[in-house]
């Protein structure tokens, strides 16, 4: 625990420009680790581990298939999810390290901010999974070859289309400050949820607290998880929520559950939800093959597919029916800015909500 | 003659027995000092310095003075009062009803109490998320079917304090009943005779004879009610935070959260820790007063009063109480394992066994948790009972000097609430030279340490059936204090001692409050693992692993119920 209050202390004083530095200009200066093929040691060595360790902060769900589909693949090699929201992985990862227990082999978090926080304190094993090597875009990959975008998403505004027409629902995020959203809405927490960090971090960027101080006087529903909204607005609990993650209302949508997205006008939080390799895994060659597999078509494919997420993996095709990514603004992310300021978000919030 | 006596194998064993009896004590005396004491100074010391660890006084000016703080202390308080008077007023017309009256069918309301008691109270939350969730809450839909009322009105919200005060109570109560029941159990019919010989009517001598001598007992299960609800942690986690208030309980643990601030968790926990303690000298006192009311030879069976047209009206009465926290949580946790959405309606055409699936042969982390549930669960029941049965025989004979000081060790944990102990344990055991976090010891230490006081106290109860005669008669006859404990004490204590086993397997599997700060990935149990779906919202694989849960349980206690004798000493906390 000390210990990962200090690294965390230690790169807030010293190097969040540093670290920007580091993601812009290194791919120069230092030469990325080469591409690790599958090879057929890799995979031997890993099935004599016979199991990888994933922490991750998708929804649970999700994440089981993707453990599964890799089950498929490499009979005898077991993967245990252990989801929680991302920044209770990360503080989970920050405590057990402590102690000295090193049980993660893969992570993946919601809030990219963590992967700096993880590199500065030299706990990641540089791995270029072939797939990453070849058709990953450079902004999607750290030059050191320590992480890369395993999935991306949009923390977005939706409602239940049995509670809220067409044309009553709210166009923008000041849309929900209207008292008729009173008691209707429902939103999850940046002190658990990555992906409501990121979101967060980037909304007050953008629209300043202001718009946080407001929307808490509209008697919104505390929950969670980001994917926590989207469940309680296909249940009905609430008719919209104020931030959740995008994936689930599109696999809710498309199974026939009674929601839909809506891509604020002010722009919809950009979420990049990066996978790395601990340097301490238990298993190291399951973790590389497990990780190795999530960077293929055939993961993406399932993510975007059964998941609703979306790939910077060019191979890998959206899904008909759902709006493109060129086609919903943005809002820039910034991971070096969170991490520079997610304790700040922490406090700010629990002031502006009570909770 | 005299040269015989010597040889007699009687004499040197009952030295070697004493010498070897006090050693053990003192060890388990040990033990249970550092079970205890280290946790709680880690706790002191670290309320008292800042995150450098320099002495200072700021944690507990900003506990007082900032309302994020004292906020919570308030609701804690308001939950906790409120909580203890409903249990009162609902347990203590029950256990008049089942212990003092004809009420029919009496041994199913205690079975259905027993539910209530075994029922996680975290579980119990999310069921009644399920049905009274302010919208897609069943109880809410119904009403609004019936009655046609629009979208935006609902008749019940369990996101507030009061529906947090009701949840509380529905599995609360329980505390209050046994006490009550059990003392009216054991008051003496001869009083209430005398009365009546006396002349005085059967209310009369209700109201002046039976009712005073209940009243400790009321009052002792009012605090141990109290108590309860102060120390939870799951109910108000599962029912607060999206309200957008905290209670302590809650505080403290987000004080864990990144970046933690274990300082300020150890001071928020200490207000718990004394008030409890307080709390407990005043039930002490009042217990103690008591002791007059059980003082006697062999009492008489005590007079049921007939309720005459009243009977199946009181037994409907019951029933519908015991609705709330059995019948109705438990149908809506069914309907939800088979539900495709949780808080829809299950009907042949929607029916899906995707959750079932989905708990059993998707999520990875199920097993690891079971076993270590089940691992925890038996070698707490064990531990927890063989410590408990040593120090109860220690305290019931006063075996050596210092019982007073065992026996008080043993019950001393009831006063730390268990997030507070597992604040202490983890501050404890996550350095040299014990660096326990991240194995299953650390929670091992925590249940032991939690279930301790009930056990002991059980047990103890089970040593006075057992009267001395029969233990003096073998060491009359040569045998040393191990060896008549062996043979004539275990025997007939074996019922007691398998009841106490199983209350600790099942207090077990309810544990969350510790365990939700002393858990890692490696040593998650299934407890943690509900809380973790409900963060997510997985309200189907909950209902399915909960329902488990629960079979699990009652298979326990059922077999429990089978052995005869079982059924007084359940109960008593």
């Amino acid at each position: 625990m000390t210990n990962s209050r200090i690294s965390r202390r230690d790169v807030l004083v010293g190097s969040s420009a540093l670290a920007i530095g580091a993601t812009f200009s290194t791919r120069v200066l230092s030469a990325a680790p080469p591409a690790t093929a599958v090879t057929p040691q890799l995979i031997e060595a890993a099935k004599k581990e016979g199991k990888a360790v994933w922490y991750t902060s998708i929804d649970l769900p999700i994440a089981e298939k993707v453990g599964k589909a890799f089950e498929a693949k490499y009979p005898g090699i077991a993967v245990r999810v252990e989801r929680s929201g991302a920044e209770r992985v990360f503080q989970r990862l920050g405590q057990e390290y402590a102690s000295n227990i090193h049980a993660c082999d893969v992570v993946n978090s919601s809030d990219a901010s963590h992967s700096i926080v993880w590199k500065k304190a030299n706990l990641l094993e540089a791995f270029v999974p072939e797939d990453v090597a070849k058709f990953y875009p450079a902004e999607h990959k750290d030059p050191d070859g320590t992480f890369a975008s395993f999935r991306v998403s949009l923390c977005i505004i939706a409602y239940n289309t049995d509670l809220v027409k067409k044309e009553d629902a709210p166009k923008s995020f000041a849309d929900l400050l209207d008292p008729k959203w009173k008691n209707k809405l429902v939103k999850a927490h940046p002190s658990y949820s990555g992906t409501i960090m990121t979101a967060t971090f980037q909304m007050a960027r953008d629209l300043g607290w202001g718009y946080f101080e407001q929307l808490a006087k509209q008697n919104v529903m505390q929950v969670q998880s980001s994917a926590d909204p989207p469940k309680r607005l296909s249940i009905g609990e609430r008719a919209v929520m104020a931030d959740g993650n995008e994936y689930n209302i599109f696999e809710m949508g498309e199974k026939g559950g009674p929601v839909a997205p809506v891509y604020a006008t002010e722009g919809s939080p950009l979420i990049v939800g990066p996978t790395s390799v601990f340097k301490q895994a238990p298993n190291p060659n399951a973790a590389k093959l497990f990780t190795a597999f999530c960077f293929t078509p055939e993961c993406q494919q399932l993510i975007i597919d059964q998941g609703g997420l979306r790939s910077v993996h060019p191979q890998a095709k959206d899904k008909p029916g759902r709006t493109p990514f060129k086609d919903v603004k943005v809002m820039k992310d910034d991971p070096a800015g969170v991490e520079a300021s997610s304790d700040e978000i922490k406090q700010k919030y629990a002031k502006i909500f009570k909770v | 003659m005299t040269i015989v006596i010597p040889a007699a194998p009687a004499p040197p064993p009952r030295k070697y027995g004493i010498d070897f009896t006090k050693p053990v004590l003192y060890g388990f005396a040990v033990i249970l000092c550092v079970l205890i004491l280290l946790p709680l100074s880690w706790l002191f010391l670290y309320s008292l310095t800042d995150a450098k660890g320099a002495l200072t006084l700021a944690n507990f000016y900003r506990l007082f003075t900032e309302s994020s703080f004292y906020d919570p202390l308030v609701t804690t308080f308001i939950i906790a009062t409120s909580s203890a008077v409903i249990c009162c007023a609902v347990a203590a017309p029950m256990g008049w009803l089942v212990a003092r009256t004809d009420l029919p069918f009496s041994g199913v309301i205690r079975a259905l109490v027993t539910a209530s008691f075994v029922t996680p109270p975290f579980l119990g939350a999310i069921a009644w998320e399920v049905l009274a969730a302010p919208n897609s809450g069943l109880l809410n839909k119904i009403f609004r079917s019936v009655t046609g009322a629009d979208q935006d009105v609902h008749l019940f919200n369990i996101y507030s304090i009061e529906g947090i005060i009701f949840v509380i109570s529905c599995y609360t109560f329980p505390y209050v009943f046994v006490l009550v029941a059990n003392s009216l159990d054991r008051t003496p019919g001869e009083l209430e005779d005398a009365s009546s010989i006396l002349g005085g009517g059967r209310w009369y001598t209700a109201r002046r004879v039976t009712i005073p001598l209940v009243l400790p007992a009321l009052l002792a299960g009012a605090l141990v009610a109290f108590l309860q609800a102060m120390t939870l942690f799951g109910s108000p986690a599962i029912l607060a935070l999206p309200a957008g208030f905290h209670t302590m309980t809650t505080k403290i643990w987000s004080l864990f959260q990144y970046p933690p601030k274990p300082e300020l968790a150890a001071a928020a926990s200490l207000p718990l820790l004394i008030l409890t303690v307080f709390l407990l000298r005043a039930e002490h006192m009042i217990l103690g007063r008591r002791g007059y009311s059980v003082v006697g030879g062999k009492y008489g069976q005590p007079r049921l009063i007939p309720l005459h047209g009243m009977r199946w009206a009181a037994f409907l009465i019951c029933v519908l109480v015991l609705t709330l926290p059995v019948f109705l949580p438990y149908a809506a946790l069914l309907n939800a394992a088979f539900s495709p959405v949780a808080t829809t309606f299950v009907t042949f055409k929607n029916a899906t066994m995707h959750n079932i699936y989905f708990v059993l042969f998707e999520l990875s982390a199920a097993s690891l948790a079971l076993k270590n549930t089940v691992i925890l669960g038996t070698a707490t029941a064990t531990i927890g009972t063989t410590i408990a049965v040593v120090i109860a025989y220690v305290t019931a004979r006063q075996a050596v000097t210092g019982w007073r000081v065992l026996g008080f060790l043993a019950t001393a944990p009831i006063a730390i609430p268990g997030i507070v102990l597992g604040v202490g344990l983890f501050l404890s055991y996550t350095r040299p030279p014990f660096v326990l976090y991240g194995t299953l010891w650390i929670l091992l230490i925590a249940f032991v340490t939690i279930a301790l006081p009930s056990a002991y106290q059980q047990l103890q109860a089970a040593f006075r059936t057992i009267h001395p005669e029969l233990e003096d008669a073998s060491r009359i006859l040569g045998a040393t204090r191990l060896r008549s404990l062996w043979e004539i004490t275990a025997p007939l204590l074996r019922t007691g001692v398998i009841a106490t086993w199983c209350f600790i397997f099942v207090g077990v599997m309810r544990e969350l409050s510790a365990a939700i700060i002393l858990f890692t990935s490696e040593t998650k149990v299934i407890s943690v693992l509900i809380y973790d779906l409900n963060e997510s919202g997985d309200l189907g694989a909950i209902a399915v692993i909960g329902i488990g849960m629960l079979l699990i349980t009652f298979a326990v206690v059922t077999a429990v119920n089978r052995i005869p004798g079982f059924g007084n000493v359940r109960f008593r906390t």
